[in-house]
């Protein structure tokens, strides 16, 4: 099961391959991908550069271009197949059926992962991808239960990549518009969700206040953290209680998983946050090889350390963790 | 431009629901979508009570479509779904890429719903060689984005092989997730769920602590706060979108088909849109957002 571990920059990258690795994923430094922040991701030099130590080290690089393309600017997001077959990058990730067509028919070698974007979370979806592209490998969204995920891998042959770690999506991705809907801007369209412009922290009388496109978030009490105000984990009325109406702020954990996921042959654990910085690259990175080679050295002792879960708990949003959708009951 | 009448997003008792369609025969919606397409769950309907009731509506006047579900999640989704697409009679609205497969190896003429990402001509290129017959176009997008599709299209050739559709008026739906959210504001756990959606025939409202309505809980379905309505862009519409579609909230959708009908017919002088309704995604701002 391969680790691939997130990079928003050149260091995070070299940290990440440094720290154990067996692959990383990057975006180029404009909207033909899902992270597309002010100070983040790779230009040319940087690509080059990036891609050398991947090689360097014999590990692997894939390249996310899972934003959809705009009309009349498809050019865009064929430039990026162009730049990640020139990098001689292992894989594009892809989420739009425009651009997977593009890199399908002009580069027959390129490996494809299909985005967690385009959101395939059935054998149906899984066979149109399978059939008309050059799809070698299916992100998954993170709305199936871990039931649902080894049903899925037991139904299909094509390899299966899951989330472990990280901030948690809780809406099937690539489908949820509720970004545009308070600001215009969403992941599918440009490359965000909860565009950083558009928040704004108040101080207050009856607390500090965090507001999107001028839309209340949330409000915190004087020892209450403050988180970024992602739309999907305000407080929110309905009826008479005011509470995380759609998801507290938590980040997603599956070290418990590890075995299950194994056992269900999934092809990598991915680790999302090309947002973070290369300390939590570091922290998580060293973690997750840790677990993985602690499993596979003995599968049936296989326990998660506390102190696994402490590093991974500071670095989380509210430093809270959750199984999310894999776990039943949090559905 | 028709009107077509969107399929019914919440959960409503057997009755209310074949009530709501033999009314909707006398409305004025040219097309009328039904079907489940928010949770599998949701029973009250079983799948051959859709497709009877909407063979029993069939060729009475009105085209007839029946639409599936937006998350498939569970192998017992998909047999559904195929049961749907087998129904030999009806063409099914898609609404996840897996229906698009089933329908387009059936050779079962199909719409593509909203929840479909189709965001360029190219996809609609693809999707027009698999049986493609009317597109639903994603709510967030524009008239701005549609115009460019349209031009697209146009030089590919292929802008007489489909026709297009514009969600128009109603809750939009924004997201699914594995989580039910009504569920949730019960405090129940989905798999002990009650069916409690067939309480909240319109949805939950959700505001912020400032009460702006922002969203509305629909099970695993969140919508929009505000009520979409593109009823004074009528005429920005004409010439370019082939069918406008009201999603119904309750009986009222038949009034406002009735108020599409005197806007297309140019008979409708513009209204005011109250506080809670909203029109920013064909103006390609925020959706939330009214611009005149």
């Amino acid at each position: 099961m391969e680790l691939l571990c997130p990079a928003g920059s050149l260091p995070a990258l070299k940290t990440a391959i440094d720290c154990g690795a067996d692959a990383v994923y990057i975006g180029l430094k404009d909207d033909t991908n899902a992270r597309h922040f002010a100070g983040l991701n790779f230009n040319e030099k940087k690509l080059i550069k990036g891609a050398q130590y991947v090689r360097d080290h014999n590990k692997h690089l894939h390249v996310a271009i899972n934003t959809f393309a705009h009309p009349g600017e498809e050019k865009r997001w064929q430039n990026a197949v162009d730049q990640c077959v020139n990098l001689g990058a292992t894989a594009a990730i892809i989420a739009d059926i425009a651009t997977l067509d593009y890199a399908t028919n002009k580069y027959p070698d390129l490996e494809l992962h299909l985005s967690v974007q385009a959101s395939a979370t059935n054998t149906a979806a899984i066979d149109f991808y399978a059939k008309n592209f050059n799809v070698k490998r299916v992100v998954l969204p993170r709305v199936l239960s871990i039931q649902q995920v080894k049903q899925l891998a037991r139904n299909t042959t094509m390899p299966l990549e899951v989330f472990a770690f990280g901030s948690l999506c809780i809406m099937a991705e690539g489908r949820c518009y509720l970004s545009s809907y308070f600001t215009g801007e969403s992941p599918n369209t440009v490359g965000a969700c909860s565009p950083a412009k558009y928040v704004r922290w108040s101080e207050t009388d009856t607390g500090m206040e965090s507001r999107l496109n001028d839309i209340l978030i949330d409000r915190y009490q004087k020892d209450e953290k403050a988180g970024y105000p992602t739309l999907c984990k305000g407080k929110f009325n309905v009826g008479d209680n005011l509470y995380h109406a759609l998801e507290e702020p938590t980040s997603l954990n599956t070290l418990s998983m590890v075995p299950e996921l194994m056992k269900a042959n999934i092809c990598s654990v991915k680790i999302e946050g090309r947002q973070r910085s290369p300390a939590y690259v570091e922290q998580i990175t060293k973690v997750w090889r840790d677990a993985i080679d602690s499993y596979k050295a003995n599968p049936e002792g296989y326990q998660v350390k506390e102190q696994w879960n402490n590093v991974l708990a500071n670095v989380s949003e509210g430093s809270q963790t959750t199984l999310g959708a894999y776990h039943r009951a949090w559905q | 431009m028709k009107l077509s009448l969107g399929p019914l997003l919440y959960y409503w008792p057997k009755q209310s629901v074949e009530d709501f369609y033999q009314s909707a025969l006398n409305s004025e919606a040219d097309i009328i979508y039904l079907g489940e397409t928010v949770c599998s769950k949701r029973r009250e309907l079983k799948t051959r009570d859709w497709i009877s009731l909407a063979k029993s509506l069939n060729e009475q006047g009105k085209e007839i479509i029946l639409s599936s579900m937006a998350l498939l999640e569970a192998p017992s989704e998909i047999k559904v779904l195929k049961q749907l697409c087998e129904n030999g009679e009806l063409s099914v609205e898609a609404n996840d890429v897996g229906a698009i497969e089933i329908l387009s190896e059936l050779k079962v003429p199909f719409v593509c719903g909203p929840a479909i990402n189709c965001y360029n001509a190219s996809v609609i290129n693809m999707f027009v060689n698999k049986g493609m017959q009317r597109w639903v176009m994603p709510v967030e997008l524009s008239r701005d984005w549609l115009t460019k599709i349209v031009s697209d299209c146009e030089d590919l050739g292929i802008r007489d092989k489909f026709e297009i559709e514009v969600f128009s008026q109603g809750y939009m739906p924004l997201a699914y997730s594995a989580r039910c959210f009504t569920a949730r504001s019960e405090n129940k756990a989905k798999d002990d769920c009650e069916l409690c959606c067939i309480k909240y025939p319109q949805g939950r409202p959700t505001t912020t602590q400032e009460d702006q309505q922002v969203f509305v809980l629909n099970g695993i379905q969140t919508q929009s706060g505000y009520c979409y309505n593109l009823i004074n862009d009528v005429p920005s519409m004409q010439g370019l979108v082939d069918v406008a579609r009201i999603s119904p909230t309750d009986n009222q959708a038949f009034d406002v088909l009735q108020q599409f009908r005197q806007a297309i017919n140019n008979t409708m002088p513009p209204v005011k849109l109250e506080q809670k309704e909203c029109n920013g995604f064909w103006h390609q701002i925020a959706g939330l957002e009214t611009r005149y």
